[in-house]
């Protein structure tokens, strides 16, 4: 189960959180291998959300350490871990509504762009020539998800699904190394399902790590190359996606004590 | 098309002092003008920031001073056996520092008041221009306090005794803020079409989100607000300039509301919409002083109206004007979604 | 030293007035999410009103004072019914917009009516002070003092006595299932809204006949309102009434020994240096993100 650090990306150790009395995350240890598939999975309120918000600066952690590729992210805002290659998606669709989809993926662009504030000013050639390449570059990510024909639709009269993909695209114009995706197909109806994991399996083809939180357990098992389960803010179990569907804890922590015992 | 009608309009605008033989209607309009001017500053932070600064009129009022004060020179014991004295510099110098000098405030503002949204950004804006107001009504030795600084320097550009332009009279100054006015335009309209400008519209619509992507949220807030005081100070130096005398009252706080009011009138967050709601309040009042309205009842007029904005067009004239207009072109195309393409043009 | 202590007894006689506008806001703030910033117009109302009752129909002092807070109380019901009742999912720049709207109409309408010239209204109280030892205090002050404690006590009671206060408490904890649990919030915001105006209306009725009363009056208590509420949290009556009192002292104390100019500057800077020292902000909340 131990994995050689060498190829650890991310390693998240003795993680704490707390809100208030309630211990949200309690001793966390886990790590993120280069290039593969990590899923996240636990009942509700395991503390999922939570060690993400930790590890991408929306929440401060109480204890322990979050290092990605040697770089300590406690205390670092989101936007400098988003600058470290660790780009995440929200678990309640979040998109810029009141904007085009191509306006969308070029807010997500932000750290492509290397427009000076005073060469934006003085409207230098160099400004307007990196426009005309930032939208050809959005223009490419939004044929990457499958929404290149909705370019110049308003955000807010996308159906749901596509919403969630215009997120994707959002996340990906930043460039991640590592991708945190926060339940990226819940609400999803089956046929959506399927085409998200045929997105994530061409994601991964970019070299983009990936670490997913996610409730829809075909999912999970089918994309996943090693799966992390938690219960009440501590690890119960850590395998390969086989591993983890035998693995009694898990079972018991899912499906209550009962279920356990009934099954012999 | 569009690029026809903004000529038509501009060429428009440059020959009003050529027709226009009332001096007190091109006064009107140079007010109204250096109005525009600080309501497009505004809508940076309100319209594209999506912060809303009730001390406005501070940076406004900075640039005047500032100005003033320059091209007056002053002397004052900052302690008792301490003097600072300035001689008096070149009006294009004075205003120059005045613009500068409000962006270094607002820079200060923005650092300071960064970490705060909503409400308390809008009360901390106010107390920073009533604290502003009171220093300038009290530090008598410097501003001369409620007697106003008088005399202040027009601007002259060219070489002395050579070939000189005086910004004294109407027609000159109204050329001097049109090509001001303009150039604002063209710097908000550079900044909000780049990266910085969607730093700014991420901020305002989705602030997490925007900073999932790397937005550093204080930096593009501090320099909307950096460049919105600025642009709010030159206003101000082109008043003190033109009117030539600066009381504590250009700190009124009657004024940052005027141009509030312009702004979401007109549509906050579009490049025309602080000039559509600029021009139609700043005209408002003469039509009604010519009807003979009482300025009371004036002011009460303004407040009701900007109810009704807020109840009838809360996306502001512009806006509500183009989705009009792209809704009737949809109409006319049915294969493009009407609700896709007036929701993208509201924006 | 003397003088001190004279300090130090102006500061509690204004802090009660004070306590009394901030609680107001911060009532209609904490419930209803919305920024009065028509709350000083309501106490140049007041003000306004005692003029009216005893200086032009000349009704009796004390029963005045009852009648001007009642209006007040009115002015504020209509305002939340005609200008807010509709606005109830709107976020708070939007009703913040709107309160500018009405507040600038209502002060015009004041000078309209009044004329800018300012108003005195007299006051049955001796002219002689009271003086205690080495300090002295004027009757009508020190009446306005004993008033003020005495309505900021009522609201306590309203708050935490009665069903109507229940129900306020309910609707500030969480709008939404106050609702559930059959509160009426129409009703409730009106009540707190009227209730929160009736109060800014005392402290105008209150201070007109001791000061001047002149139609911008409003803009400062606006102001003051808005740092007293800054410095106790916003939603916070404890707060709000502690936090007119050290607004008070901070102003008496500025205008005695730094210079009588920047008395009514003390308040902004208090609301600068709060944000220094904890620039988060008292009031802000935390959200769940994701």
């Amino acid at each position: 189960m131990s994995q050689s650090p060498a190829s650890a990306e991310l390693i998240v150790k003795d993680l704490t959180i707390r809100f208030g009395g309630l211990t949200a995350v309690e001793g966390m240890t886990f790590e993120v291998n280069r290039g593969e598939v990590l899923s996240l999975i636990g009942p509700n309120g395991a503390g999922k959300t939570s060690a993400f918000n930790a590890i991408t600066g929306y929440i401060q952690a109480n204890g322990g350490s979050m290092t990605y590729q040697g770089t300590l992210l406690n205390g670092l805002k989101p936007n400098q871990i988003a600058e470290l290659g660790l780009v995440r998606t929200f678990q309640k669709t979040s998109v810029f509504m009141g904007q085009t989809v191509l306006d969308n993926v070029l807010h997500g662009l932000h750290l492509v762009s290397k427009q000076r504030p005073l060469a934006i000013i003085f409207g230098l050639p160099s400004v307007a020539r990196e426009e005309m390449e930032l939208a050809a570059e959005a223009h490419r990510i939004l044929g990457f998800v499958g929404l290149s024909g909705r370019a110049d639709w308003a955000a807010s009269s996308l159906p749901y699904g596509e919403l969630r993909l215009l997120e994707v695209a959002i996340a990906l114009a930043a460039k991640p190394k590592l991708l945190l995706l926060d339940e990226p197909v819940s609400g999803m109806n089956p046929s959506e399902t399927a085409s998200f994991m045929k997105i994530l399996a061409e994601i991964r083809k970019l070299d983009i790590t990936v670490l997913l939180v996610e409730h829809d357990m075909k999912m999970v098992m089918g994309v996943s190359d090693r799966v992390v389960c938690l219960n009440q803010g501590k690890i119960i179990a850590n395998g390969s996606p086989a591993e983890i569907q035998g693995n009694p804890e898990v079972i018991r922590a899912y499906l209550g004590e009962r279920y356990v015992r009934a099954q012999g | 098309m569009k690029r026809g009608l903004t000529l038509a309009w501009l060429l428009f605008l440059a020959s009003v002092p050529l027709w226009l033989d009332n001096l007190y209607i091109l006064h009107v309009l140079i007010m109204t003008g250096i109005f525009v001017i600080a309501a497009m500053s505004l809508n940076l932070l309100l319209g594209y920031t999506g912060q809303l600064s009730l001390g406005h009129v501070a940076f406004f009022g900075i640039g005047a001073y500032v100005s003033s004060l320059t091209t007056l020179g002053f002397s004052v014991h900052l302690l008792p056996d301490w003097q600072v004295s300035a001689d008096p510099k070149p009006v294009w110098f004075g205003m120059l520092l005045g613009t500068v000098v409000a962006g270094l405030f607002g820079w200060a503002i923005g650092r300071l008041a960064f970490k705060v949204r909503g409400a308390y950004f809008v009360i901390v804006t106010i107390s920073f221009a009533e604290v502003i107001r009171l220093v300038a009504l009290n530090w008598v030795e410097l501003t001369q306090g409620p007697m106003a600084l008088n005399n202040i320097p027009y601007l002259r550009l060219g070489i002395p005794e050579v070939f000189e332009v005086a910004f004294l009279r109407k027609p000159a100054n109204y050329y001097l803020v049109l090509a001001v006015g303009i150039l604002c335009y063209i710097i908000i309209r550079r900044l909000v079409k780049s990266r910085a400008g969607r730093a700014m519209i991420a901020l305002r619509e989705n602030e997490p989100l925007a900073s999932s992507v790397g937005v550093d949220v204080t930096r593009y807030l501090v320099l909307a607000t950096v460049v919105s005081a600025a642009m709010a100070g030159a206003a101000g130096t082109l008043y003190a300039h033109y009117v030539r005398i600066v009381d504590p009252d250009v700190f009124l706080f009657i004024y940052t509301v005027t141009m509030v009011i312009m702004v979401i009138s007109g549509g906050k967050g579009t490049l025309a919409g602080p000039v559509v709601g600029g021009i139609i309040f700043g005209l408002l009042p003469e039509v009604l002083r010519s009807a003979r309205v009482p300025p009371e009842m004036q002011w009460v007029v303004y407040g009701v109206l900007m109810i009704l904005v807020v109840y009838f067009l809360p996306q502001g004239i512009v806006p509500a004007v183009r989705d009009w207009w792209l809704s009737r072109r949809a109409a006319d195309a049915p294969d493009v979604p009407a609700e896709a393409t007036t929701k993208a043009a509201s924006r | 030293m003397d003088q001190f202590l004279q300090h130090v007894l102006n500061a509690l006689i204004l802090g009660g007035t004070y306590a009394l506008l901030g609680i107001g806001l911060t009532l209609i703030f904490g419930i209803m999410r919305v920024v009065n910033f028509a709350h000083g117009e309501l106490y140049a109302f007041g003000a306004y009103m005692m003029y009216l009752w005893v200086m032009v129909l000349g009704t009796n002092f004390y029963l005045a004072l009852p009648l001007a807070v009642l209006l007040g109380v009115m002015l504020g019901a209509l305002m939340e019914f005609v200008l807010l009742r509709k606005m109830r999912g709107a976020d708070i720049d939007t009703t913040m917009l709107i309160m500018i709207g009405a507040w600038i109409a209502l002060q015009n309408t004041q000078q309209l009516t009044w004329t800018g010239v300012a108003k005195s209204i007299d006051s049955p109280f001796p002219t002689s002070p009271l003086v205690l030892g080495s300090v002295s205090v004027s009757w009508n002050r020190l009446f306005v003092f004993i008033v003020a404690l005495a309505l900021i006590g009522a609201t306590y009671v309203i708050i935490n006595r009665t069903r109507l206060g229940k129900a306020m408490r309910a609707t500030f904890q969480d709008r939404d299932t106050a609702a559930l649990m059959g509160v009426d919030i129409n009703r409730i915001y009106t009540a707190t809204f009227a209730l929160g105006s009736g109060l800014a209306a005392a402290a105008g009725a209150l201070l007109g006949p001791v000061f001047v009363v002149y139609p911008t009056m409003g803009d400062l208590a606006s102001l003051k309102a808005f740092a007293i509420v800054i410095l106790g949290g916003l939603g916070s009556i404890p707060g709000a009434t502690i936090g007119g009192f050290i607004l008070a002292f901070m102003e008496e104390l500025g205008a005695g020994y730094v210079s009588s100019g920047y008395r009514d500057a003390m308040g902004f800077l208090l609301i600068i240096i709060i944000l220094l020292v904890k620039p988060t902000g008292l009031f802000a909340q935390k959200e769940r993100i994701g």
